[in-house]
């Protein structure tokens, strides 16, 4: 697989596809995407890397084990929820606030952040396995 | 019934359950002095039940509760009558010194504080099982009484025997409690009654039913497995294994009476019967005489009161059974008189045992100038277990035979049994409480001494009770021992019964029975001999019939493990995918509901070309010589239909299929050149019919489900409120993602748990198969 064509690209194709899988995560609410899809682009990303120049690499360049990136969404998931608890609607009311940045008024909201988290699961957890896979072959 | 007294009563029960959780705290602070303030939790309850007494015995029975389950009728309710109260004072007065004993006998344990601990849950169980109105309560506290008993049965874990005691007795017991549900259910079934203040104002209802003998059979198979009955009396002695203020609390004052508790307290209901008034004597004689024998021939001080705990229990069930209320009232005095004295004189053993380090009756002697209380304690109960004139032991021996001293066949029978058996727990009596201390003092493994007072003080309380109880038999009558019968008669009872001797039938009983017992007591070491003998020729017991089937269990699972759980991922999959295609098919053509043959589509052209291109994609993965190949084959058709949904207006749901695929092929490829395959897929041409057979069949399944659930009218109600509201409501445009993160969020979120858990647990796979992988292909 390691082509010296394979190696030159991936780096290349690698970035292209986190920065688009955020894209796709960000645009999810009112454009096709969202954080299943954003999440599974950027574990491809991960694998592609992970073939191009082995596991370590990977691991090095993502820092926190890709698990325990799963459970941080998982939480983040979850702790979304709760905000709306303090405002005294039910647990995963969406809440939103406008503020203006720049001259622009950005829409965010506890939604968005629970989107992320779903973002973080399915990166987390796919690129584990990935990963866990890749790292056999090289043995 | 008293407002106030509500809430104070339900902080009686659960008190015993706090006392539990702050007895490691307390232990690891005060060590073992922690037992003279978890004792006042106990003595707490003692105290406020006791203040119960008079308006109880005044004929009116305190009844109160709360809600537990309303929507299912269910209460978390108690009912205090005669019965109930006697148990509850015994369990917590009882339990009070028990916990002072524990304090002296596992001082310096390092897990004292877990052994209060299982010791209060346990106390906490038992009282909520003697005063639970409704039967559910009833059960959980009878099953809890059998998981507190495992804990403490096998405190001393690390070993084998009390491991293997604490499981046979959860078994037998647990299994009795199971059939008591059973046996409350059709109860409950029959007369409607949801606790037991109900069902016994339920009249003749259960007596007059079909199913009687059906439920006195299951309850009677939960009375005789928690009150050691024969053939179930082999785990009492077994969870002697347990430390001595277990078996002097548990196995002999509370918990083995549960049994008779049930049985007394089901007489109104369920006695007056023939098959009741058969049973139960024909099972409590043959335990008691059982038990009496059993009891001569062992040696270790803890094994005989034991096996007189299972006569005595016999003794009390042959009462509860024997159909006469002088029997009842029999039962009631045997009960307290065998609660006091029993539970003094295992104490009295575990001090022995303490402060010599045997309990070997053939070597123990000479001990009464080292120890004098715990002679005292020891000889006092002794006395009152032997039936002497003055204690209260003799005030219900001799209830006992002006009961059952009527003539006719039965009668003369049961008192024959009834004789022999007093006779050899008499013997077995002095045995513990005076043999040890005569005579010249042997070589023992600890040079004797008086123990700590907080180990003589529950033994000596107990023994002197049984005298005062004998003593002032009127006043204990008439605020104990009446109401108690009155309730287990169902009818008012007057108890007169008294310590002083009169002369008459039941005397002259008393004293063949005392005479016969010096008789057994002075032969006893020949008589040993001669039962161990019998037993040693018939060889076979109860037992080791448990460890027997306990190993056919094990033997018929494994087995049974072996078919189901075989390891082999091909079979695996056949039957579930099997189960599939059978649970989707069978149905559709049993109840006629296949669906009628579809209207053709007119497809455009390049449409038409993506069809194609997943119909030959799917027959490359058919004959696809390698491995990879037929991955890569199945990613082409994978992408073809993830085309068609886009081409169909679903750009999300392709977006994600077109990712999935890319996933699935580099995964699937990356597992199969893990996993060593050969590339070529070499079944057998039998295998691959049937696989052929399995897979086609699925496909067919799905292909007719789908294709009926479309020709179904579509409800649209719930897409039109999300297209009306995605926006002004979720403010998002793209309804897939709205109805993903907002409108279903808690789906989704249990959904990224599984995904997440998954993840785990494949990583888990691939880590833990990794060296034996590697050592295979070695």
């Amino acid at each position: 697989m390691r082509t010296l064509i394979f190696r030159t690209a991936a780096p290349y194709l690698t970035a292209l596809m986190l920065l688009f899988s955020v894209f796709v995560l960000l645009r999810g609410h009112n454009e096709p995407g969202g954080g299943f899809i954003g999440g599974l682009i950027a574990a491809s990303a991960f694998a592609i890397h992970g073939i191009a120049f082995g596991v370590p690499t990977v691991r090095r360049a993502i820092h926190f084990h890709p698990i325990a990136v799963s459970g941080f969404g998982l939480l983040l998931a979850a702790l979304s929820g709760v905000v709306s608890l303090a405002f005294g609607v039910p647990f995963l009311t969406g809440i939103w606030v406008s503020p203006s940045l720049l001259g622009m008024s950005v829409d965010l909201s506890t939604v968005m952040v629970f989107d992320i988290g779903v973002y973080l699961v399915v990166v987390g957890s796919i690129t584990s396995i990935a990963l866990g896979l890749e790292d056999r072959e090289d043995e | 019934m008293e407002i106030g007294a509500q809430p104070l009563t339900l902080l009686a029960l659960l008190l015993p359950f706090v006392a539990a959780a702050l007895a490691p705290l307390l232990c690891r602070v005060l060590k073992h002095n922690a037992a003279w303030l978890l004792a006042l939790a106990p003595a707490l309850i003692f105290l406020h039940l006791a203040g119960f007494v008079p308006q109880v015995a005044s004929g009116r029975p305190i009844a109160g509760g709360y809600d537990w389950i309303p929507s299912l009728g269910i209460r978390f309710s108690w009912y205090l009558d005669g019965l109930s109260l006697t148990f509850g004072l015994l369990i917590s007065g009882i339990g009070a010194l028990i916990v002072l004993y524990s304090g002296g006998y596992l001082k310096g344990h390092a897990q004292q504080g877990r052994f209060f601990s299982f010791i209060l849950l346990f106390m906490g169980a038992m009282l909520g099982l003697v005063v639970s109105d409704s039967f559910l309560m009833l059960f959980v506290f009878w099953e809890l009484t059998s998981i507190t008993s495992f804990l403490l049965i096998g405190f001393d874990h690390g070993r084998q025997a009390a491991r293997r005691a604490a499981l046979q007795a959860l078994v037998v017991t647990g299994m009795g409690g199971l059939s008591l549900l059973a046996g409350l259910l059709v109860v409950s079934a029959v007369t409607g009654a949801r606790d037991l203040s109900m069902l016994l104002s339920s009249g003749e209802a259960m007596r007059e039913s079909p199913l009687y003998l059906a439920a006195l059979l299951l309850i009677l198979g939960g009375a005789f497995t928690k009150s050691a009955q024969f053939p179930f009396h082999f785990w009492l002695p077994n969870a002697m294994e347990a430390p001595t203020p277990v078996s002097a609390y548990l196995h002999s004052a509370t918990m083995v009476k549960a049994g008779v508790y049930l049985l007394m307290r089901l007489n109104p209901v369920l006695g007056d019967t023939a098959a009741w008034e058969t049973l139960l004597p024909v099972f409590g004689g043959t335990t008691m005489l059982v038990g009496a024998l059993l009891a001569v021939r062992q040696t270790d001080l803890k094994l005989m009161l034991a096996y007189t705990t299972v006569s005595s229990l016999g003794l009390l069930v042959m009462l509860t059974g024997f159909g006469s209320e002088r029997a009842l009232e029999a039962a009631v005095l045997y009960l307290v008189a065998h609660s006091l004295f029993k539970g003094a004189l295992f104490m009295v053993a575990g001090l022995i045992d303490h402060e010599t380090g045997t309990r070997d009756i053939t070597r123990l002697a000479g001990l009464s100038r080292a120890m004098p209380i715990t002679f005292a304690a020891g000889l006092l109960a002794a006395l009152s277990m032997g039936g002497v004139p003055l204690f209260f032991g003799f005030v219900a021996k001799e209830e006992i035979y002006a009961a059952v001293g009527v003539l006719g066949v039965w009668p003369v029978a049961l008192i024959m049994v009834a004789i022999a058996g007093n006779a050899l727990m008499f013997a077995i009596a002095f045995t513990v409480g005076l043999k040890p201390f005569l005579g010249s003092r042997d070589d023992m493994p600890k040079r004797p001494h008086e123990g700590p007072a907080l180990l003589w003080i529950g033994p000596l309380c107990l023994a002197l009770l049984g005298l005062a109880a004998g003593i002032f038999t009127q006043a204990l009558h008439a605020a104990i021992s009446s109401p108690m019968a009155s309730a287990v008669a169902g009818m008012p009872m007057d108890i007169t019964a008294s310590g002083i001797p009169h002369l008459g039938l039941p005397l002259y009983l008393s004293a063949a029975t005392i005479a016969l017992g010096i008789a057994v007591y002075r032969l006893q070491s020949r008589l040993r001999d001669v039962i161990a003998g019998a037993l040693d020729a018939i060889g076979w017991g109860p037992d080791r019939g448990f460890d027997q089937v306990l190993r056919g269990l094990v033997r018929v699972s494994f087995a049974a493990t072996r078919i189901i759980q075989n390891g082999r991922l091909d079979i695996y999959l056949t039957v579930t995918f099997v189960c599939v295609a059978i649970t989707l098919l069978v149905p559709m053509v049993a109840y006629g509901e296949l669906p009628a043959a579809p209207q053709f589509p007119a497809l455009l052209p390049h449409e038409w070309t993506i069809v194609m291109i997943a119909v030959i994609g799917l027959g490359a993965v058919v004959y696809a010589k390698d491995r990879l190949t037929a991955i890569v084959s199945l990613g082409i058709q994978g992408f073809a239909v993830a085309l068609l949904f886009m081409l169909f207006g679903a750009p999300d749901l392709s977006f994600t299929q077109f990712m999935v695929e890319t996933l699935s092929v580099v995964i699937l490829a990356l597992v199969m050149t893990r996993l060593k395959l050969t590339p070529s897929d070499h079944r057998r041409r039998r295998d691959k019919a049937l696989d052929l057979t399995v897979s086609g069949s699925c496909g067919v399944a799905i292909g007719l489900l789908l294709l009926k659930v479309t020709q179904l009218p579509f409800d649209d109600r719930l897409s039109a409120f999300y297209e009306a509201h995605s926006r002004e409501l979720a403010h998002g445009r793209n309804i897939v993602n709205v109805i993903i993160v907002d409108f279903r969020g808690l789906d989704t979120l249990g959904e990224i748990a599984v995904v997440m858990i998954a993840g785990l647990a494949i990583l888990a796979l691939i880590r833990v198969t990794t060296p034996d992988v590697a050592k295979d292909a070695r």
